[in-house]
């Protein structure tokens, strides 16, 4: 069997928003790396969008050099304590590792995370930064947008030995890392590392910085920089439509979370940001934003229901964070449709209006079509309600940024080298694809870096030619 | 780290400052804001760019919540931790003819540059001022400065015309309906308390007088991110931080402004020390 991460008490978890999974002790750690069949053509790398070499650091974890298999993984991935946390790896490197035939997985996950945390301190791994070379050492890079994408290209292009500046319109870096995902899944010390190992490499972090209007692109360019990456991801909220959105304590995920996570609210006063939410909280969504914000809210001390217009089985959340929230006690609406939010006299929510639905047909995203059962309405008794049904390309920089060519649902076009319609201007992760996964996002960020380079190789050929 | 270089407070509960913040400066106009966090525990709060120049911008606020009380207890040489910016659309400033500016409150600060810039187009500019009381009558001869005409209103008569805004508003509109040879405004743009720039609206549809008002509903992260400003308009879901903050308000659905922004009455109460009511 494969070890799986232990895990706080979950009659003590759900009173803190401390991490959930606590790590593997080294035993647990060798153990599992011991099941590793060292496989010669390994399928879990394929499945990684980094293509870290799994196996060959889960054998230095084997043989007990942590610091070794961390340099290893951070060879290829500039944020493993972030991946090992919160990548799908279920569908990903685990999805495809040969063990899956007779028996369970390896736990890669879980060891990429024990390798980060016990690997190195982050000054031994300083020491990794290729030193600049000819030409490229003075040269100037622009990365808008410090999430996931953002933080691999900048790292990639430091590490290739550019100056390197990332562009944050936020107080703080790490972008949905910090603002998207909880502590208790996440925790931001961990980002915070992982940021530090990033500037530790050069990088200059600038925060408060909106490009678009603080700075605009032609400012960059004036300013020197031959290359920009944007990468300022999928951060506009989705809402339903439905009458009542508006009301008091009907907020975006995004809202909620940011104000839980990225402004501490959970910690009000003694940090200044409040939130107001009532005692019953609805969370409408079948994704993880949607199972992160009703654990958040269970963690606040309210009751929860989720609310799905498909079954669990469509649900596109972890597999391993619908146990969780089913653990803490977040309850499950399934097959249920929101289609109106009604409100009391001063313009707070008092109830939800739901249909039930039914299964039909499948339709395009391979999951089967609901349809409303007629006649099923009733009303869920709650007092806020929380829209988790997705987010939208963030639109203020393509909106600022003249002749910057978008697609009709947001999306930043890019040709095959991530080339934007502006020349030097490339784009990456979710503002071209759309809200996908955290490594996804920096999977792009290293192919932009590659097609940077190239881009400013060529660019500086010509001007000596 | 911005520092603070200038404090003055112009009259009670109404502080103006002046902030290092070079970049945003340089870009700002008209009608835009910023977002400003005090320190690494702050919340994020949206504030008029009152004025600026080469290297700083001004700001004038009321000490109405938790932060703004902060932020008033700054002296020169302290410093904001944070401050984003310029957002939002500037104000659409044009040749329009003549223009109504008016300012409710605090609200006078944020209509001073934008009555401002209508002047500079060339449009003839009256002004219109209100307060409570004497006391809380800010920026009287900046405004005159930009206005060919300025009324100056308080509630309770204590300087200038006793009433509202908008009765002054309403008794410059019936001079017109009366008169053959004048005619009525091109545009009127008021900021101020919502009930003020309903009052406004309310009127000016009547008349058929294009009218924008600016809104500061509350905001988190005012990048377009989080939907907490998110306000009616025609009908239709908008926000204010990045679709704002200036909106038609002859479709602007001011009661439901107003309900957003009592959310978190109760908490600020809280973060002031104060027993919630």
């Amino acid at each position: 069997m494969a070890k799986s991460l232990p895990k706080q008490l979950i009659s003590e978890r759900v009173k803190n928003f401390f991490e959930v999974g606590l790590g593997f002790s080294e035993e647990e750690a060798r153990k599992e790396a011991q099941r590793c069949l060292q496989c010669k053509n390994p399928a879990c790398v394929k499945g990684c969008p980094v293509e870290i070499d799994i196996p060959a650091f889960i054998k230095l974890i084997n043989e007990g050099k942590q610091k070794e298999a961390l340099e290893k993984i951070k060879e290829k991935n500039n944020l493993p304590a972030v991946c090992g946390r919160v990548c799908p790896q279920e569908d990903q490197c685990e999805a495809l590792c040969v063990l899956n035939k007779k028996k369970a997985p390896i736990n890669i996950g879980a060891l990429e995370r024990y390798a980060s945390e016990t690997g190195v301190s982050l000054a031994g791994l300083a020491v990794n930064r290729r030193q600049a070379t000819g030409d490229r050492r003075q040269i100037k890079v622009a990365v808008v947008g410090s999430g996931p994408a953002g933080l691999t290209c900048a790292a990639d292009l430091a590490k290739m030995g550019y100056q390197a500046t990332l562009f944050e319109s936020l107080h703080v870096a790490g972008g949905v890392l910090v603002y998207g995902i909880p502590e208790f899944r996440l925790p931001k010390n961990i980002v915070q590392n992982e940021v530090d190992y990033i500037a530790s490499l050069g990088v200059s972090i600038h925060t408060d910085a909106l490009i678009g209007s603080t700075y605009s692109i032609e400012d960059l360019f004036k300013d020197g920089f031959k290359a920009i990456f944007v990468a300022t991801g999928a951060g506009l909220p989705q809402f339903l439509g439905i009458p009542g959105e508006n009301l008091d304590r009907v907020y975006s995920a995004n809202e909620f979370l940011t104000r839980i996570n990225l402004m501490k609210a959970y910690k009000f006063p003694e940090y200044s940001t409040p939130v107001n939410i009532g005692d019953k909280v609805a969370v409408i969504g079948g994704g993880n934003v949607a199972l992160d914000s009703s654990r958040v809210a269970l963690r606040l001390g309210k009751e929860v229901t989720l609310v799905y217009r498909r079954s669990e089985k469509e649900m596109p959340g972890r597999f391993e964070e619908i146990e969780n929230a089913k653990e803490e006690g977040v309850k499950f609406n399934f097959l249920t449709q929101p289609v109106r939010i009604l409100g009391d006299k001063d313009g707070f929510v008092n109830g939800l209006e739901c249909v039930r639905m039914e299964l039909g047909e499948v339709d395009d995203s391979g999951r089967r079509k609901p349809h409303e059962i007629k006649g099923s309405s009733f009303i869920l008794n709650v007092d806020t309600v929380i829209i988790a049904i997705g987010q939208n390309p963030n639109p203020l920089l393509t909106r600022l940024t003249q002749g910057l060519k978008t697609n009709s649902n947001g999306t930043i076009r890019v040709d095959d080298h991530l080339m934007t319609s502006i020349p030097g201007v490339f784009a990456g992760g979710d503002i071209i694809t759309g809200a996908d996964t955290v490594i996804k996002a920096m999977g792009a960020g290293k192919k932009a870096a590659v097609e940077m380079d190239k881009y400013v190789k060529a660019v500086i050929q010509d001007l000596k030619g | 780290m911005h520092k603070i270089i200038e404090r003055i407070e112009l009259a009670k509960e109404i502080i103006q400052i002046k902030v290092e913040a070079p970049q945003i400066a340089q870009k700002a106009k008209p009608g835009q804001f910023v977002a400003v966090v005090l320190d690494e525990r702050g919340e994020r709060v949206p504030l008029t760019i009152a004025d600026w120049d080469k290297d700083s911008i001004t700001l004038i606020f009321q000490k109405v919540g938790f932060t703004t009380q902060k932020l008033a207890d700054l002296k020169p040489g302290d410093f904001i931790a944070h401050i984003l910016g310029p957002l939002g659309h500037p104000t659409k400033v044009d040749n329009f003819g003549t223009v109504v500016c008016i300012g409710g409150g605090v609200g006078i600060a944020e209509v001073y540059p934008v009555s401002r810039a209508f002047k500079e187009a060339g449009n003839r500019v009256l002004g219109i001022i209100g307060s409570r009381t004497k006391d809380l009558i800010i920026l009287e001869s900046r405004m005159k400065s930009v206005c060919d005409e300025l009324f100056v209103t308080t509630d309770d008569g204590t300087y200038g015309k006793k009433g509202l805004v908008v009765d002054v508003l309403r008794g410059l509109l019936d001079v017109v309906e009366k008169s053959t040879h004048t005619k009525y405004p091109e545009l009127v743009y008021a900021i101020g308390p919502v009930l003020m720039m309903k009052a406004v609206a309310d009127l000016t549809r009547e008349y058929k007088i294009r009218t924008i008002v600016s809104v500061n509903p509350i905001m988190v992260d005012a990048t377009g991110m989080c939907g907490s400003c998110r306000c009616t308009v025609e009908g239709k879901t908008v926000f204010g931080c990045v679709d704002g903050p200036d909106f038609d308000a002859h479709t602007l659905d001011f009661d439901e402004l107003l309900k957003r922004t009592k959310l978190f009455k109760t908490q600020e109460q809280k973060a002031d020390g104060k027993k919630p009511s």
